[in-house]
């Protein structure tokens, strides 16, 4: 099974990754052996079979409703690539 | 001193027989002469670790301090460090110094280990050569032209070569195991939930654990002593007693019944390492275990089951790096949109983009059932494979890998020969079992492994099951050429 | 507005904000007002390696809400991650449930105009987390948008119907129903303006009498009841026009501006957005067990229905003062404690839902920030009762409380505003202004019998004038009748 152009450019928009337009070829070709090796998965017989999302047969763990975090906004932000008045700044959003 | 094993240098440490001092400056002087040669460390705490020795060594003159107090140590870059750059061997991450650390790196710290910097590694952790490091590929200690495994390189020819004692690492589908069989090291990765992920960069958050790295099984014990403990910061951490790994080292392993899977001696092995394999095997017997063959029917489907399921995870793990609030942003972004496509085509290697599309593709409309939804059925088959298996068994035995390392570059341009790599160490982690890699033996002058894998939460019964035959053996004291003392004997 | 020949479907998606202290998955403060970014730990600014741990609060709040419409309750339900890129989304997924949820199936029946009941069906109602917000302006540079992840994190109970309203009078009859629900159940504050419930709107329409649907459009993020009025009517408008003219109408979302009264598709939206749902796998399987379920079943907090019969039952209120108050949790509690303290239930309920309401709504002030608290109201129903203060006193008072001059004896005292019974005193004072007005007592003994009633008022006037307001009129009445029959 190949990986068509159209498809990679939807999974580049999806992803938000830029794919040069020299680049595109290669990448088909590099998704397509990949797919190649899962669809083998399509052989297994899977009847009756329940998805697997955790390997251990464990339950979620509930946490006491009280603040337990402190303001650190100086630290994180301190890492940040643009900040003004306590806010992270990104180009305009536009809904 | 760096011939010595943390065992040795625990030893060591408490008779004030050396100083964690006079250690850490040995090693950080191994580092900086030898490093160049491997590449294994991307940043060096020289400061840091210097004032942590000198506070070691206090500890140690206090009496009554930890196993690990004093003893130096490396840190996979995966591993949030508070105040230190932590880069996950990429260019997004590349400037990004948590305000945090990471769970396995405080409970060291709160032990009093010293931290001698990070290790290299595969760009967040995808990939088993480590070639694909924002930082440069690493270079197997044993052979220059050769790559150490990955994605734990870094640390695995860290410890090769004596850089360090023992490093910390982590384990997706193979990654501390690999690296542990191509670098002639031992190498655990334990059952899923036993190390705390909080602060351990997540790549595939349900196969991701942290493990030891270290010549000996011995050495290892002491690590995971130290790496494991439950953490309510991290959902999936299991609450369960950690044993003393150290403990039961000596236990007699007679009686030991090792299931030996068809599977894992099929076409694909190299004969040289099958011969290593079998004849580590027959080491196990003549230290009174028993052979069992067993089927673990489903192993074929194990390789594309994680290649979907590794790249979906990741794929959403990923997309947090969007060059907003830390990390690599491109410069002048013309608007959102530029900003996030720049910032992440730009932030991030080739393999890396590859597996965010894959893993994009299998979770999208229309394929989900078809590849997710189906991977994760593969993946509870898989588990019933072993379940069966260990009812026969105690663990289970085979080659970590197919061959020896591998030249840089021979995988080539198709994906796939390099993921065949993880054949036989994949499934281990879509189960949740743990397992390791032990040194058994040289094929062409480089290093292969053998692979335990134990029962969930077995991880004291395979340090005892390696510890034994590392007793019985030495290709674990064996050093690369030019890194041994004259005592020590080269392969 | 209705379009003959024209049915319209309605659907609502109700995000409401959980009243915990903390975030779903971490130990952040949800206060409202912060300064931005001071309550975004690394969790909720999405930092690498950082972990989710769910709020139990959160869980418990999700159970009662299922208990308080009769829902279904998902004993086993998990997490998934909805992944699309958004600055106020830090992880780039939003962590929600799809095919399992903590609440299933339930009901809710809402009450017409027109006194009759409908029942409308809930579809389920699953836990998310809120995002944070996209400043476009602030005390920041020009061209950039400011991201503030105090909201992110925020738990969320997303409450799904079935298509079952058919204009807008029913669609805010639900909309206003689960708000009391959840009020009154003490999950949620309820408070619109600060976000905490918001709704989505999901309108489409066919020609009278059909069964299949048409195409639906969703209308996102209102968070008023008159914001939503206006945006069904507008979309209904809309989409018939569209359809008559021959065009066919387009899934997609919208948004509609209550200020600029202008709607509008959003562009973000116009891929169709794939969010590629999958279990999270940072989070295991949420367990609910019986035995819990019964815990909070037993104390649950009463529901509106049950609190307006005892409004009738304890405190005597009319089935329209019992609906009215009694569905309006905050209300409802106010009420309460003014009734305790002023012993006259009555006179508290026209007072709270009459002068108070009025003043409240007037400055778009929720009861919970009410300058007058609920012990001063009654305070102040109290002396209206007993006597102390007239009516229209009693309303000057009022203003002072408003003012933030006090209690109600606080007030009286200070302006001496009280009412003087004494009746030995008005005696003396309407006997002097009959004494000082001879002309009009004169006056009203020569008018008929019949007519003299009118005269009265005159007297009362000038008493009233006299006191300077504060005779008590009623007594004023009594004394002013007995004296001038007297004189007849």
């Amino acid at each position: 099974m190949s990986i068509e152009r159209q498809e990679i450019e939807k999974l580049a928009t999806l992803s938000r990754i830029a794919i040069s337009e020299d680049t595109i070829i290669e990448v088909s070709q590099r998704l397509s052996s990949v797919l190649e090796l899962v669809d083998q998965l399509q052989a297994a017989n899977t009847d009756g079979v329940e998805a697997m999302s955790h390997p251990m047969k464990a339950t979620q763990r509930l946490r006491e409703d009280e603040v337990s975090e402190i303001n650190q906004r100086e630290a994180f932000q301190a890492i940040a690539p643009d900040t003004e008045e306590g806010l992270f700044l990104v180009p305009k959003v536009i809904e | 001193m760096h011939n010595l094993t943390i065992a040795e240098l625990v030893t060591g440490l408490q008779s004030k027989e050396f100083s964690s001092v006079e250690l850490t400056q040995h090693f950080l002087a191994r580092i900086a002469k030898l490093d160049a040669n491997y590449n294994a460390v991307i940043t060096v705490t020289a400061d840091q670790a210097l004032k942590a020795a000198a506070a070691a060594d206090e500890r140690l003159a206090a009496g009554n301090a930890p196993a690990l107090c004093g003893v130096p140590i490396l840190h996979k870059d995966i591993f949030c460090t508070n105040g230190v750059r932590t880069s996950c061997g990429s260019k997004m991450l590349d400037n990004f110094i948590p305000p945090y650390n990471a769970t396995v790196v405080e409970n060291f710290e709160q032990a009093g280990a010293v931290v001698l910097g990070k290790t290299n590694m595969d760009e967040f952790a995808m990939g088993s050569s480590n070639e694909t490091s924002f930082y440069g590929p690493v270079k197997n200690p044993w052979a220059s032209d050769s790559v150490p495994g990955g994605s734990s390189g870094g640390s695995a020819a860290a410890v090769a070569a004596r850089l360090a004692p023992g490093a910390t690492a982590t384990d997706t589908g193979g990654s501390i195991r690999q690296p542990a069989a191509l670098c002639g090291i031992t190498g655990l990765k334990p059952t899923y939930g036993r190390v705390s992920r909080w602060g351990m960069i997540a790549f595939a958050s349900s196969l991701d654990q942290g493990g030891p790295m270290a010549r000996t099984a011995e050495d290892c014990a002491i690590l995971l002593n130290c790496m494991a403990s439950y953490d309510d910061k991290d959902s999936t951490c299991i609450d369960r007693e950690v044993p003393d790994y150290s403990a039961t080292l000596g236990d007699s392993i007679k009686g030991l019944k090792i299931g030996v899977p068809r599977e894992y001696f099929s076409e694909g092995l190299d004969p040289e390492t099958e011969k290593a394999v079998r004849t580590a095997l027959a080491e196990y017997e003549a230290l009174g275990a028993e052979l069992v063959e067993i089927s673990l029917p489903n192993t074929g489907l194990s390789v594309p089951a994680y290649y979907v399921i590794a790249p979906a995870e990741a794929s959403t793990n990923l997309t947090r790096f969007d060059g907003v609030r830390y990390g690599y942003r491109c410069e002048d972004p013309k608007d959102l949109n530029d900003l996030y496509t720049r910032t992440r085509a730009e932030g991030f290697g080739d393999e890396v983009k590859h597996r965010i599309l894959i893993g994009t593709y299998c979770l999208s409309a229309g394929y989900y059932d078809a590849y997710y939804g189906k991977a994760q059925q593969v993946r509870q088959l898989i588990q019933q494979d072993f379940e069966k298996a260990f009812e026969q068994v105690d663990v289970i035995m085979g080659p970590t890998t197919p061959s020896p390392a591998f030249k840089f570059g021979s995988k080539g341009d198709d994906p796939v020969a390099m993921y065949l790599e993880d054949i036989y160490t994949v499934a281990t982690n879509l189960a949740g079992l743990p397992g390791m890699s032990v040194p058994c033996g040289m094929v062409d002058q480089k290093p292969v492994g053998l692979q335990i894998i134990g029962n969930y939460f077995d991880e004291a019964r395979m340090l005892n099951i390696a510890h034994q035959y590392q007793q019985a053996t030495d290709w674990h004291a064996l050093a690369p050429e030019g890194i041994a003392t004259p005592s020590e004997r080269i392969a | 507005m209705s379009y003959s020949g024209w049915e319209t479907v309605i659907g609502l998606e109700v995000h409401v904000q959980l009243a915990t202290k903390t975030k779903i998955f971490s130990g952040a403060s949800t206060a409202f007002g912060a300064e931005p970014n001071t309550q975004a730990c690394a969790i909720d600014l999405a930092m690498p390696g950082t972990l989710p741990v769910l709020n139990k609060q959160a869980v418990h709040y999700a159970v009662m809400f299922g208990l308080a419409i009769n829902a279904e309750i998902g004993k086993e339900s998990a997490f998934e991650r909805k992944n699309y890129f958004y600055p106020d989304s830090p992880k780039g997924y939003q962590t929600t449930q799809l095919e399992k949820p903590i609440v299933g199936r339930g009901n809710v029946e809402i009450k017409l105009a027109d006194g009759s009941t409908k029942n409308v069906r809930i579809h389920h109602a699953h836990l998310e987390e809120d995002a944070g917000k996209s400043l476009h302006e602030g005390d920041f540079r020009h061209g950039v948008s400011g991201i503030d992840l105090n909201r992110a994190g925020t738990p969320l109970i997303e409450i799904v119907s079935e298509p079952d309203m058919s204009n807008a009078e029913e669609a805010i009859a639900f909309a206003k129903r689960l708000h009391s629900i959840v009020t009154s159940i003490g999950i949620c504050d309820g408070e619109m303006s600060q976000g905490s419930m918001r709704f989505d709107v999901n309108v489409s329409v066919r020609p009278t009498g059909t069964t299949e649907l048409g195409t639906r459009t969703e209308t996102k993020n209102l968070n008023s009841y008159k914001f939503m009025e206006e945006a069904i009517a507008k979309e209904v408008e809309r989409q018939i026009d569209l359809i008559e003219d021959g065009g066919t109408v387009k899934q997609e979302t919208r948004l509609y501006n209550g200020d600029t009264k202008v709607a509008r598709s959003m562009r973000s939206k116009e891929e169709a957005n794939d969010y590629r749902y999958f279990p999270c796998p940072d989070l295991l399987p949420v367990i609910v067990s019986d035995e819990t379920i019964e815990e909070l079943r037993r104390n649950l907090p009463e529901l509106p229905d049950a609190r307006q019969a005892r409004f009738i039952e304890q405190y005597g209120l009319s089935d329209y003062d019992a609906a009215v108050i009694g569905n309006d949790a905050p209300m409802a509690a106010y009420f309460e404690i003014a009734a305790e303290k002023s012993n006259n239930a009555k006179l508290t309920a026209n007072w709270t839902m009459g002068e108070l309401a009025a003043r409240l709504n007037s400055q778009d002030l929720s009861i919970s920030k009410s300058p007058v608290s609920a012990e001063q109201l009654g305070g102040l129903v109290a002396r209206i009762a007993d006597n102390s203060i007239s009516g229209k006193m009693a309303k000057e008072v009022f203003e002072g409380m408003w003012a933030g001059e006090g209690s109600a004896d606080e007030i009286i005292e200070a302006r001496g505003l009280k009412q003087v019974s004494d009746s030995g005193a008005l005696e003396k004072m309407v006997v002097e202004v009959l004494t000082a007005n001879q002309a009009m007592v004169d006056d009203y003994i020569n008018t008929d019998e019949a007519k003299r009633k009118k005269k009265l008022g005159g007297f009362m006037g000038k008493i009233m004038q006299a006191s300077k307001g504060q005779a008590n009129p009623q007594q004023v009445n009594q004394i002013l009748a007995q004296k001038l029959n007297e004189l007849l």
